[in-house]
């Protein structure tokens, strides 16, 4: 790109431009979306916040490597076309990871802006031009190389599946998505409330890859409908996607009372089965005081739930401070602007229940927070004597997932970590050649982009290997 | 999109529906069952797969119309479709496969020890069955049953078979000796009924547990039980445990979780909705406390 047409100074003058969002107390009652998007005078302000370094560091900061100053300089040109395309070419799904990258730990904490100020927002302007191509149909398309009569079964399709079969489709190959559940997304549907990330937007990115041939069969689930080594007859290659979804439970006494749920079964209750619609097949408990154990993204989604469905006490049980919670900040700050109560430094003991055996408190104790440990975080220790029941008649634990075991018991060759993740080589590629392996279930619980990197490195690893195996 | 092909009316409130779902009759095995979604914002149910036709790619669901999601399955005519299949779940039955095993089946549940003690005939196991309903119509999969072995029907009212619950009938049987294993599946009182029947006795039985589910794969986790004091993820690690480490108790109150919402939702039918010759305010019958 040439020298930038509005000079350095002039850009360095401007403020980062604020997200227009849903009044507080409005959305905390409803779940629709609460970023309402950067409209386009915005975007052209903030785009041009963005100083067009000869050496980004805030590409270093993206899983992806998305080239960050070319598309906003496109933004700055007025040539939204070209923002798009220039975007699309390096992350298949923007309008997703615009809305739920972890910015601030990614990109723009690299960004040069940040040091004096703030950065660059890179995840909002991101979040708009991918808006923008959907609201302009045909501006991005996915155009297939000419077929190459290679098959390859993906199972699971979350954001690591999705992109492995956009990319592996570009290439020729056949593709068939797998899914166990009755519809494709992973997390981002059943996970992400629709207040963080709309339904819709996932639909429309699994509606354009089957209209551009992929074969997405759902309700098959790998292990039990067909093994991995049933398809491996009838594929060239595998890419296994299938995500961490295992809940962890907190092995406490009382965890099995009527009111203790599991983050995933709740926000599944909610957002794959709509159980937050009046009239909805589907039941979900309304309760009143809900506590969310938990610090992560998880948690801040469960607890913004339990207030939008009506809780007049939602909170946070944290065993460490705000400061140390592991949610995207803006999170925490949505969650605090919409009444959320944070509980930090507890720790739940046991969950209490009343003669019917629903849950009727959470007895906790107290923590304080001690030396930093090995990863840098002060560890919290518990303060002796200090407990005391926190009033609540439902639980959600939100403590984390692992990998779940159904796909992996039944194919004991493939080898795996102590933790149940499946190990793969620098190329993805897992212990029995020709199976792949990507996201969640070979990092553990991570991001969506994390997720999608790999689907995305992983089906150029297995374009390779095809062709160095088969030739072409 | 699965048609239903067949459609029988087993007793007052239990439907046998024939569905295509050709994978699924290949390969299931006894004791594995299917998550059926009806259609678009219907619920995911966990239904036991009672038969099976490969040839004609077909499997058998036995429902009982208890609420909503169960009623409106049943309204269903052949020619009409279910949406989403997902299976077979579950691991299939633990079989012995010589000796004598009682096979334990009350309401619905007849229809979960039917693919069972299928299974276990053709091991070369002798089947010897116990089935129970409240009266004559209430009694199920007798016909089927006795093609596998000797069936003794119990109906509370006693106007079919012998008077009485099931347990008595399995007591006489555990009492005249060389039963090897028991296996029962009906409303959690029957199947705790059962697995204290047999304790003394010291013979292995094996249970099959219904918590609500909804995923079926070990995702959410509200599937889960308590089985010799740990907790079990019944879609994934079940559904059948050895019956003398079950915590009754605790499958029956998780069963409890939704019955207000539940009633809400019959309401809702009774109130217009309901296709399936109820009468209005008719209570479903409940195959659970
Ligand atoms: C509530 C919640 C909020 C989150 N928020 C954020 C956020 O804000 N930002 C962020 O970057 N990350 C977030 N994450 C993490 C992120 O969603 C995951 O890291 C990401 O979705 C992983 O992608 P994946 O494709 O590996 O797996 P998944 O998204 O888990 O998808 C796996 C898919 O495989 C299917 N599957 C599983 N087993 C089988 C089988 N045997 N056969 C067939 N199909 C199978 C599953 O049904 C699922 O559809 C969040 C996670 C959760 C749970
Ligand atoms: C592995 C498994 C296999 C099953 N196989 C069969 C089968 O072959 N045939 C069949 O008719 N049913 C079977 N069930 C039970 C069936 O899934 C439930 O009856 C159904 O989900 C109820 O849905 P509903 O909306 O019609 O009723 P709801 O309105 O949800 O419930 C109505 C009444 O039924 C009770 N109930 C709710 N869920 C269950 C449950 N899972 N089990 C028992 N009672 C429940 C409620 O407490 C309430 O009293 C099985 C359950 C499991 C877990
Ligand atoms: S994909 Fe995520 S990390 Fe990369 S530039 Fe976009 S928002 Fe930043
Ligand atoms: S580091 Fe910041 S200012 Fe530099 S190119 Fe990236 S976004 Fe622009
Ligand atoms: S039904 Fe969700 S884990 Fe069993």
């Amino acid at each position: 790109m040439s020298e930038p047409k509005i000079p350095l100074k002039d850009r360095m003058k401007i403020d980062r431009q604020m997200m227009p969002e849903q009044d507080a107390t409005q959305r905390a009652g409803n779940f629709l979306e609460v970023n309402l998007g950067f409209t386009e005078q915005i975007a052209l302000m903030e785009a041009q916040r963005c100083i067009q370094c000869k050496e980004p560091k805030c590409m270093q900061g993206c899983p992806v490597m998305v080239n960050i100053p070319r598309f906003l300089e496109f933004i700055v040109e007025g040539d939204l076309p070209s923002a798009a395309r220039s975007l699309f070419g390096d992350n298949a799904l923007p309008a997703i990871t615009g809305r739920v990258c972890p910015q601030e730990v990614q990109c723009e904490v690299q960004c040069v802006r940040g040091v004096k100020g703030k950065p660059v927002a890179i995840g909002y302007l991101e979040r708009f031009v991918a808006d923008w191509a959907r609201a302009h149909e045909g501006t991005v398309t996915l155009t297939p190389r000419p077929p190459t009569g290679k098959k390859i079964a993906i199972v699971g399709g979350g954001p690591a599946g999705l992109t492995a079969a956009g990319e592996l489709l570009k290439l020729g190959h056949e593709i068939t998505i797998y899914e166990a559940l009755h519809k494709p997304g992973g997390v981002l549907v059943y996970g992400i409330p629709e207040f963080r990330l709309p339904k819709q937007i996932v639909e429309e990115e699994v509606e354009r890859l089957i209209e551009a041939g992929v074969k997405i069969e759902n309700n098959v689930v790998i292990g039990r409908t067909y093994t991995l080594p049933e398809l491996m007859e009838s594929f060239d290659a595998v890419f296994l996607a299938n995500g961490a979804g295992l809940p962890v439970f907190m092995n406490i006494r009382g965890e099995n009372y009527k009111g203790v749920y599991s983050a995933n079964e709740y926000l599944t209750r909610v957002n794959l089965m709509e159980a937050y619609a009046e009239g909805a097949d589907t039941p979900v408990l309304r309760s009143k005081r809900v506590a969310v154990v938990g610090g992560g993204n998880v948690a801040m989604d469960a607890v913004r739930t339990a207030k939008r469905l009506g809780a007049e006490r939602a909170m946070i049980v944290y065993r460490r401070t705000l400061a140390e919670m592991p949610a995207r900040i803006e999170e925490v700050h949505h969650a605090l602007a919409e009444g959320v109560d944070f509980e930090t430094l507890i720790a739940p003991l046991e969950v209490i229940g009343d003669e019917k055996k629903w849950v009727s408190g959470l007895r906790c104790e107290r923590m304080e927070l001690g030396e930093p440990d090995a990863s840098g975080r002060r560890s919290p220790k518990p303060i002796p004597n200090s407990e005391f029941i926190l009033d609540c008649d439902a639980v959600v634990v939100a403590i984390g997932t692992r990998a779940n075991p159904l796909l992996t018991a039944t194919c004991p060759d493939l080898k795996l970590n102590k933790w149940g993740n499946i190990e793969t080589d620098e190329n993805g590629m897992t212990s029995i050649p020709g199976i792949f392996a990507g996201g969640d279930i070979v990092r553990g619980a991570a991001t969506v982009i994390l997720a999608m990197g790999d689907g995305k490195r992983s089906a150029k690893a297995i374009d390779d290997w095809l062709m160095k195996t088969t030739g072409r | 999109m699965h048609t239903i092909v067949a459609k029988s009316q087993l007793s007052p409130n239990v439907t046998r529906l024939d569905v295509e779902a050709r994978r699924i009759s290949e390969i299931r095995h006894p004791g594995q069952f299917v998550i059926v979604r009806r259609g678009d914002g219907a619920e995911r149910i966990p239904l036991t797969i009672a038969d099976a036709d490969p040839e004609k790619g077909t499997i058998a669901l036995v429902i009982q119309a208890v609420g909503k999601s169960t009623r409106e399955l049943v309204a269903l005519e052949p020619g009409d479709f279910i949406k989403d299949i997902s299976g077979p779940l579950g691991h299939p039955t633990e079989m012995i496969t010589s000796g004598r095993a009682m096979c334990v089946g009350g309401g619905v549940g007849t229809a979960v020890v039917h693919p069972m003690a299928q299974g276990l005939q053709r091991l070369g196991v002798e089947v010897i069955s116990v089935i129970g309903g409240r009266s004559k119509e209430w009694v199920i999969f007798e016909e089927e049953l006795g093609k596998l072995g000797k069936v003794v029907v119990c109906t509370d009212d006693g106007s079919y078979g012998r008077k009485g619950f099931v347990t008595d009938a399995a007591r006489e049987i555990l009492d005249a000796g060389g039963v090897d294993v028991v296996y029962a599946v009906g409303p959690v009182p029957m199947m705790r009924a059962i697995a204290n029947l047999t304790r003394p006795y010291g013979v292995h039985t094996i249970v099959s547990l219904n918590p609500v589910m909804v995923d079926g794969t070990g995702m959410c986790g509200g599937c889960r039980v308590d089985v010799g004091g740990a907790t079990r993820f019944a879609c994934v690690d079940g559904p059948e445990f050895d019956g003398h480490l079950v915590d009754f108790d605790l499958l029956a109150d998780r069963l409890g979780t939704y019955r207000e919402f539940e009633e809400k939702a019959v309401h809702a039918c009774d109130a217009g909705n309901c296709r399936i010759g109820l009468e209005h305010g008719q209570k479903p019958t409940s195959h659970t406390p």
